[in-house]
């Protein structure tokens, strides 16, 4: 009588009594899980954070060779105006010098317009302008990015990540 | 948490960890082999509820505490952002502010089935004034909690509440200056309050803890009232026990969540619900209903010789808490479980009437009439403490008491041919 | 066994008095005749919500018609700082499109800023923002209205109609929830409320007679709302004012505005009763089985003997 709310479900031939206790188990779980999902799911973004998950950025005023850096959910966003040469630069690398390699066309959508969230691959740290290829260094530990926001020395790993954006008009763009 | 344990392991690991930390043995010992009498009725399960309850509220209360600001201009704001966007939000506030009526709610069945069978008397004496311990802190902690919101009521409720310290002669000015960090009710307040309503949580639970233990010594009473004899008085706690309280909390659950799913405001108060206003006073301040029959009180208590009505009525109000715990010595029948106890019968019920009483009037808009019948009722509540308890153990002549927990049980299924066989107890008397 | 019979009669009596009570609380809510009470006050009586009940949700047609009440009148004076433009379109309340939503904030103009020279800006409004209110702060509100107005976000669950005892104890019961009192409170004021004062009652000027609202003898400052979309006759001014070719009435327009106001109050009923019925049904089928499982194991425990 002691040892009878342990059903065995692997037994051959199950009793119905062993069933009622099977299956009042398993409710158990389900409810058990369905009460501690809201517990977990209310951690996640909540609806007011997902609404301002996009942010608007002018181009108008940047400069060409100017860098600024928006905030975009959080994170800042480098926004840079590359001049010709500067994209002409960066496009003659070959991809064998590249710890992860990509182009520079697959990274941007206009040619002179490089938009990568300034946040280091390594550790998360932010990058400062510098560095030895035009692009960014880590004050961290000393990551160097060019000016396609590639990783071009270590520790970090991968590229600048590129966040999805939109161009709204020639002048204007949305992130996210 | 009775004693040592012959719960041995089975895989090596276990006895590994066993020899280093006894935790299994305990667990066993107490919720598995544990002998509790086998004529428990489901009065019995509201421990189990209450346990259900208080990890309940600690989960949705952590949970909110993770959206809500303790600070005067955003406190109400965030409750509503809890309400309208945080994922589930507004599950976790229904479940929190119902769940603390449904806690109380179980805590006062729970407490007048202790009354009703006696459960105070020796050797659980200690038991019971800890239970009363875990009702003051479940009190100081609600009361805490309905201030959060910082809507109309839980300002004036502060308000009126924290006013209360100031009965207190000479100091009482300088207390309430210092609960409040100011002249009124405001941030400081909020945010201790905040403080302290997220850490009285953890002091229940430890004295939860002592107080299963104290359970655990005598172990449980039971409706007949008399000690287990044998161990055929007993079943084991797993599984009887076990599936026993877990149908209960279950059939609890519905209860509670047909008021979080389709009712959730029906305990609240509609005035909650406009954001808190230092300059103007809602029409009536009614405090959450588990408190209305203590507000009751206080507002009743007259004069009493010197003591300003102030005064009295704060002693009153606390003094009708504390009664509680000089329940074991007040009480002086022998007889333990009311079953037993005709004319106790009758007074119980009384009393538990003259609570509910207590609560309608505490309910309603103060006039001369409710003032009146507040007193009559106040006077009724202390009189079964002092007066009508221990006069009742010198006088009542109880039924007789069955032998053993098993006479009991049988007797229950309507065999009278076994109670006569079985051996009469002298009926106790005086 | 005669203080068995006895215990058991005092518990009957016991669940008769409670019955009783709910009996009287259910008949009650069900039987209270219209008109006036003692006091002079109208009482709200219950109105018929789709969203009332165990399945109630929403009315979207309804909830757009009152969203333009809202917008048209209400929202000219009163705030609604907790609702947002992506509510509106949110699932679960009037459903516009994001569309509609965008277009709708972009026609309000919000503050932002500091800007770069760190002064602030009008911008177009987003989805994401709250509404926008008229009035810069409650001050400028009271010394343009004579009063604050009440926010209305909240309002629906602010506001309440009280039965008293024992109607009370029926309002937590299936069928007879009191979640709707908010909804008929404000239906009642701005439809009932307003009528001619008693000979001889006084209102002074800037104040208006009205018959449902609490705690304030009978005097409003709101003139009435109805009368913006009404002429005196109760004929609308523009007969055209719902799109959606609901006729005009001013039952329609103060039911739809107070439906409104309940989802605007409280969004997420859908959602809830939605998950509440779920739950219920998996509470139940859990504690059935539960039952006799613990019926099982129990089974054979009442039977052994007491002295073998």
């Amino acid at each position: 009588m002691t040892d009878m709310t342990m059903a065995k479900p692997n037994m051959a031939e199950p009793t119905r009594r062993d069933i009622l206790y099977v299956a009042t188990a398993a409710v158990g779980v389900v409810g058990v899980a369905a009460v501690i999902w809201p517990l977990i799911d209310q951690m996640n973004p909540d609806l007011s954070t997902l609404a301002l998950s996009k942010t608007e950025i002018d181009l108008k005023p940047i400069a060409p060779g100017q860098n600024i850096v928006v905030k975009w959910q959080g994170k800042p966003v480098f926004v840079r105006n590359r001049p010709p040469k500067m994209v002409a630069e960066v496009r003659a690398v070959p991809l064998s010098q590249l710890i992860d390699p990509e182009t520079d066309q697959a990274r941007v959508k206009v040619a002179n317009w490089l938009i990568v969230v300034g946040v280091c691959t390594h550790l998360g740290c932010t990058p400062n302008v510098g560095g030895d290829y035009d692009g960014w260094l880590c004050p961290c530990h000393g990551s160097q990015y060019d000016a396609s926001g590639r990783v071009r020395h270590g520790p970090a790993p991968l590229n600048l990540l590129v966040p999805t954006y939109e161009f709204k008009t020639p002048t204007s763009v949305v992130v996210g | 948490m009775s004693g040592p344990s012959t719960y041995v392991p089975k895989s090596a690991i276990g006895k590994w960890f066993e020899q280093r930390l006894p935790i299994g043995g305990l667990i066993h010992s107490s919720f598995v082999v544990f002998p509790n009498p086998r004529n428990l009725n489901y009065f019995w399960t509201f421990g189990a509820i209450l346990a259900f309850m208080l990890v309940a509220q600690i989960a949705t209360g952590v949970t909110l505490a993770m959206h809500y600001i303790p600070d005067a201009r955003f406190a109400f704001n965030s409750v509503e952002h809890i309400m309208r966007d945080v994922n589930y939000g507004w599950l976790l506030r229904y479940l929190h502010s119902n769940g603390a009526t449904m806690f109380f709610l179980a805590v006062y069945i729970h407490m007048l089935r202790g009354l009703y069978y006696g459960s105070y008397k020796a050797p659980r004496e200690v038991l019971w004034i800890l239970g009363v311990i875990i009702f003051l802190l479940m009190m100081a902690t609600a009361f805490m909690g309905y201030v959060l919101p910082w809507g109309q009521m839980s300002f004036w409720g502060a308000t009126v509440i924290t006013n209360l310290f100031s009965a207190i002669p000479l100091v009482g000015n300088y207390i309430t200056t210092w609960l409040w960090g100011g002249f009124s009710v405001g941030d400081p307040t909020l945010n201790r309050f905040f403080a302290l309503h997220y850490l009285l949580p953890f002091m229940i639970a430890g004295v939860v803890v002592l107080h299963i233990w104290a359970l655990h010594v005598p172990g449980s009473n039971n409706p007949a009232g008399v000690e287990p004899k044998t161990s055929k008085d007993t079943l084991p706690f797993h599984p009887y026990f076990t599936i026993k309280d877990t149908f209960a909390v279950v059939c609890f659950a519905i209860f509670f969540a047909w008021f979080v799913f389709f009712v959730p405001n029906y305990f609240g108060h509609a005035d909650n619900y406009n954001p808190a206003n230092p300059l103007v006073t809602p029409q009536e301040i009614v405090p959450e209903w588990y408190f209305l029959p203590y507000y009751a009180i206080l507002r009743s208590t007259p004069n009493i010789l010197f003591i300003p009505a102030k005064l009295a009525g704060v002693l009153a109000m606390f003094g009708s808490i504390a009664v509680f715990a000089f329940l074991p010595w007040l009480d002086t029948s022998k007889v333990r479980s009311g079953s037993y106890r005709p004319v106790f019968r009758v007074f119980f019920w009384a009393f538990v009437l003259c609570g509910i009483g207590l609560g309608y009037l505490g309910s309603q808009p103060v006039t001369e009439g409710t003032i009146l019948a507040g007193r009559i009722l106040l006077l009724c509540y202390f009189a079964f403490f002092l007066i009508v308890l221990p006069l009742l153990g010198l006088l009542e002549t109880p039924l007789q008491v069955p032998a053993s927990i098993a006479d009991a049980v049988l007797g229950s299924h309507g065999s009278s041919t076994m109670l006569k066989g079985a051996s009469a107890e002298p009926s106790v008397k005086g | 066994m005669k203080m068995r019979m006895k215990a058991t009669a005092v518990r009957a009596f016991a669940a008769t008095l409670l019955a009783g009570a709910l009996l009287v609380g259910v008949g009650g809510i069900g039987a209270r005749a219209e008109g006036l009470n003692s006091e002079g006050y109208l009482i709200p009586q219950r109105q018929d919500w789709s969203f009332a009940g165990v399945f109630g949700h929403y009315d979207r047609a309804q909830l757009q018609r009152g969203f333009k009440v809202f917008h048209d009148v209400c929202s000219q004076c009163h705030a609604a700082k907790h609702l947002t433009f992506r509510e509106l379109s949110e699932p679960g309340g009037p459903e516009f499109t994001l569309a509609q939503v965008k277009a709708l904030a972009a026609t309000y103009k919000i503050e932002d800023g500091p800007n770069d020279s760190g002064d602030m800006f009008k911008r177009p409004g987003k989805p994401s923002d709250p509404w926008p209110w008229n009035f810069a702060n409650d001050e400028a509100a009271k010394s343009a209205l004579g009063a604050v107005p009440p926010d209305m976000s909240l309002l629906a669950k602010a506001r309440t109609v009280q039965y008293g005892f024992p109607y009370f104890l029926a309002e937590g019961l299936p069928f007879f929830e009191d979640e709707e009192q908010g909804p008929d409170y404000i239906y009642a004021l701005i439809k009932d409320g307003y009528r001619n004062p008693p000979k001889g009652f006084k209102v002074p000027s800037g104040l208006y007679y009205n018959a449902v609202i609490q705690g304030s003898g009978h005097l409003i400052r709101m003139p009435s709302p109805l009368a913006m979309i009404f002429d005196n006759n109760g004929k609308p001014n523009n007969p055209k004012f719902y799109t959606d070719g609901t006729p005009v009435t001013p039952d329609q327009v103060a039911r739809d505005v107070s439906a409104f106001l309940m989802w605007a109050a409280e969004p997420k009923l859908e959602e809830r009763k939605r998950m509440g019925f779920n739950v219920l049904v998996f509470l139940g089928v859990f504690a059935s089985l539960l039952y006799f499982v613990k019926k099982k194991i129990w089974a054979g425990v009442h039977d052994i003997s007491p002295s073998a």
